[in-house]
């Protein structure tokens, strides 16, 4: 398991062993690099990018002052992390419009790679901005591929244009028409998946593009794609020129190298991010939040951000009191429990957790049914037993068991959960707390 | 042996090491640190993955020394060995009939597609096939496999669009038992691994299997995509922990992927590669051949 913690305790231990003075050393920094360059790989980081980007890490670490806030290997990591997003650029999530329109958008990709699917997410996201866009069909290969794209379009109220296996070239230029003669101020054109090196197909796209002029030629990527990202996007960018990248399926749990790899080799924007099934599952990039998920650091952003939606600021304060003072009680653990349900799903929060990234969705930690029924547990006490849960002895166990439908077994591991996490608490109070290695149980 | 041949053996060996040792000190043999990371090198780039590759090779080292190899050409061979070694040690299943295939898999990796190519492979055996669209979930899916069962010639069981896929299964079944088909082939909606109700709909799906055609003879197999990094083997093992996968189909090495990944898979999860996909024509499915795959990722 890589982790965060994983690679900076692996870092701590290499310049533990090397007594640091102020400055990272030439050979500390060597050795730090093996495990980085380790950690990059099994992320997917193309092999060629990885040598590149440790020479400029190296480079910029040699004779580095340590910070006193850090430790060796946690500065080390930062440095690898800041690298990481200034390779990656910017946010620029932004879809160039032209002056003359339609506008033209252009999806193209490998065979799966989610280009219809990403066609309805960007069509409901322009309609968001107060645009009219239209979608055309011009997989004219894959057996119901158009139909599939009718769909889509239906379920995000766009029209879709099509002409069956007719030229997908002609079918492009046709749409542009209708668009101008019925006022479609934008045209998203989905295209067949294609193998890079298929070189009839790849003349295809080259066609498409001539006859429509596209302001945007988005190359639609699988955030889980491996070495073979670097090839792809090289050639999809040689014979188009293309305008910019869509990750997609990042709400899988791939560390996603990918769009490291991408961005170096081609030099275009990664623009949008598809992270679910769902038409509103598409987000801008987030250099920052790639950069910490390569490394197996966990999307750390993302989930302070969703827990400050969930949670009201007052509702934060109370708690924060009360994690100050300990006292925490049953009640608490309720709301607790309720605002991490608004959060969302709790397998994908759990992946989101630096260091739970990789823990097995099976474990019984974080059953939702099981939430369900110590919140079944906790309504059937009373006020008194939820602010002092230590007079719950075996009759009240048998009571509160019998009142919410569960069994003993399931109060007392209430009990012990919730032992654990006010344990939990004492130790962040104290500024103990550390995650080992993903190992530790979550505390509900 | 006499005794005499006995020694003249011993002191040649120990002639080879020490000639072996020697070359290895001074020049570092031919097999220089350059050569491993040429080695390393290939591997990496397959998508073989870091710990898989370091755990092969330090194998690699330990029978170079042990063989006294000098010759690159040997190594290489020796590698080759190591890496088929791997692929090879879970074989892959042998059919039985009836037989009930359901195929799963991430989003995208080409599952609709190997099934059409699969129900053409066992039209061609001379069996009676049925298509089972249990992917009522993506837009068109069903549509897409009625296609594939056209081309092939094989009959087609599905449902509208949000159906349940249970219901769908339990459907295919009983007009399979009726009609005695030999091969029903189950299609399922691309999921992402990490999304446990997804997973569980599997298991569920899995448990209707098995509980209305105990006789037949039950594989699941997952389709991995060949272009797909080190996330392959987050997708076999919690694919694996929901339905026992026997078998992995690697689809789309008509590019220029090596799918290295396998190798991991294999060693690590002990699930045999059983198909390869190498390209969309419907014929275009092949039996995993770990000598062949090995010589591609060379090459």
């Amino acid at each position: 398991m890589a982790l965060f913690s994983g690679l900076s305790e692996k870092l701590n231990h290499i310049f533990s062993k090397l007594k640091s003075r102020g400055k990272l050393t030439e050979l500390e920094i060597k050795q730090a690099m093996r495990e980085i360059r380790i950690a990059l790989l099994e992320a997917d980081v193309n092999f060629g990018v990885v040598k590149d980007f440790i020479a400029r890490v190296s480079e910029k670490a040699v004779g580095e002052q340590i910070l006193k806030s850090l430790t060796p290997g946690q500065q080390v990591v930062k440095l690898v992390n800041d690298q990481l997003i200034e390779l990656m650029g910017s946010t620029n999530s932004k879809l160039e419009v032209s002056s003359k329109p339609p506008t033209v958008i252009m999806l193209c990709g490998l065979q799966g790679a989610g280009k219809t699917t990403m066609c309805g997410k960007l069509s409901q996201y322009l309609i968001k901005q107060g645009k009219k866009p239209l979608l055309v069909g011009c997989d004219i290969y894959r057996p119901a591929a158009i139909n599939q794209l009718k769909i889509v379009g239906k379920s995000v109220n766009t029209e879709v244009y099509e002409r069956g296996t007719q030229k997908p070239a002609k079918t492009a230029v046709e749409a542009i028409d209708v668009a101008n003669s019925k006022g479609y101020d934008t045209v998203i054109i989905d295209t067949a998946g294609r193998l890079h090196i298929d070189e009839a197909l790849m003349d295809e796209l080259k066609e498409i593009k001539k006859a429509t002029s596209p302001t945007e030629i988005l190359l639609t990527v699988d955030a889980m794609t491996g070495q073979d990202a670097v090839t792809v996007a090289t050639t999809f960018n040689e014979q188009l020129d293309i305008t910019g990248v869509i990750l997609t399926k990042l709400d899988g749990d791939t560390r996603g190298g990918a769009a490291l790899s991408i961005k170096a080799v081609t030099g275009k924007p990664i623009k949008f991010c598809g992270i679910g099934e769902k038409s509103g599952d598409l987000e801008p990039f987030y250099p920052d939040r790639m950069a910490s998920r390569i490394l197996g650091m966990g999307d750390v952003l993302t989930l302070i951000e969703k827990a400050q939606s969930a949670v009201s600021e007052e509702e934060m304060k109370k708690m924060e009191k009360k994690f100050r003072e300990a006292s925490f009680t049953l009640d608490d653990f309720l709301v607790q429990f309720e605002s991490l349900k608004k959060m969302g799903n709790m397998s994908d929060l759990i992946g989101m957790i630096p260091g739970l990234g990789n823990l097995k969705l099976s474990e019984k930690d974080i059953d939702e049914a099981r939430m369900e029924k110590f919140k079944a547990i906790i309504h059937s006490m009373t006020k008194q037993e939820r602010d002092k849960p230590e007079i719950i002895k075996s009759s009240r166990r048998k009571r509160i068991a019998d009142g919410s439908g569960t069994t003993i077994q399931d109060v007392n591991q209430l009990l012990k959960q919730f032992d654990q996490t006010k344990e939990l608490m004492k130790r962040m109070k104290n500024g103990s707390f550390n995650m080992k290695g993903g190992k530790r149980k979550f505390p509900f | 042996m006499g005794l005499f041949a006995k020694i003249k053996a011993g002191l040649k060996k120990t002639k080879d090491v020490i000639a072996y040792k020697l070359n290895k000190l001074f020049t570092g043999g031919a097999l220089d640190d350059d050569f491993y990371d040429e080695l390393e090198y290939i591997l990496l780039s397959s998508d073989v993955g870091a710990a898989t590759t370091e755990r092969i090779l330090t194998e690699l080292r330990d029978v170079v020394d042990e063989k006294l190899l000098r010759d690159r050409a040997d190594v290489k061979e020796e590698l080759k060995r190591i890496m088929v070694d791997i692929l090879d040690e879970n074989p892959a299943p042998e059919y039985e009939y009836p037989l009930v295939i359901m195929v799963s898999g991430v989003n995208g990796v080409g599952k609709t597609t190997a099934m059409g190519k699969l129900a053409k492979k066992f039209k061609k055996e001379g069996k009676s096939v049925l298509l089972v669209a249990a992917d009522t979930f993506r837009a068109a899916a069903a549509d897409q496999l009625s296609v594939w069962a056209e081309r092939a010639g094989v009959r087609i069981v599905k449902q509208a669009e949000g159906a349940d896929p249970g219901s769908v299964v339990f459907d295919a079944l009983t007009s399979a038992k009726a009609k005695g088909d030999d091969v029903i082939l189950v299609d399922t909606a691309g999921r992402l691994h990490n999304k446990k109700n997804l997973m569980d709909e599997l298991g569920k799906i899995s448990r209707i299997i098995r509980r209305e055609m105990p006789e037949a003879m039950y594989l699941n197999y997952i389709v991995l995509d060949a272009t797909t990094g080190q996330n392959a083997l987050s997708q076999v093992d919690i694919f694996n922990e929901a339905v026992d996968v026997d078998g992995i189909i690697l689809t789309k090495l008509d590019g220029t992927a090596k799918g290295g990944v396998v190798l991991a898979v294999a060693g690590d999860l002990e699930v045999p590669v059983v198909y390869i996909g190498v390209g969309e024509g419907i014929d275009d499915l092949e039996e995993f051949d770990s000598v062949s795959f090995v010589n591609a990722i060379f090459e």
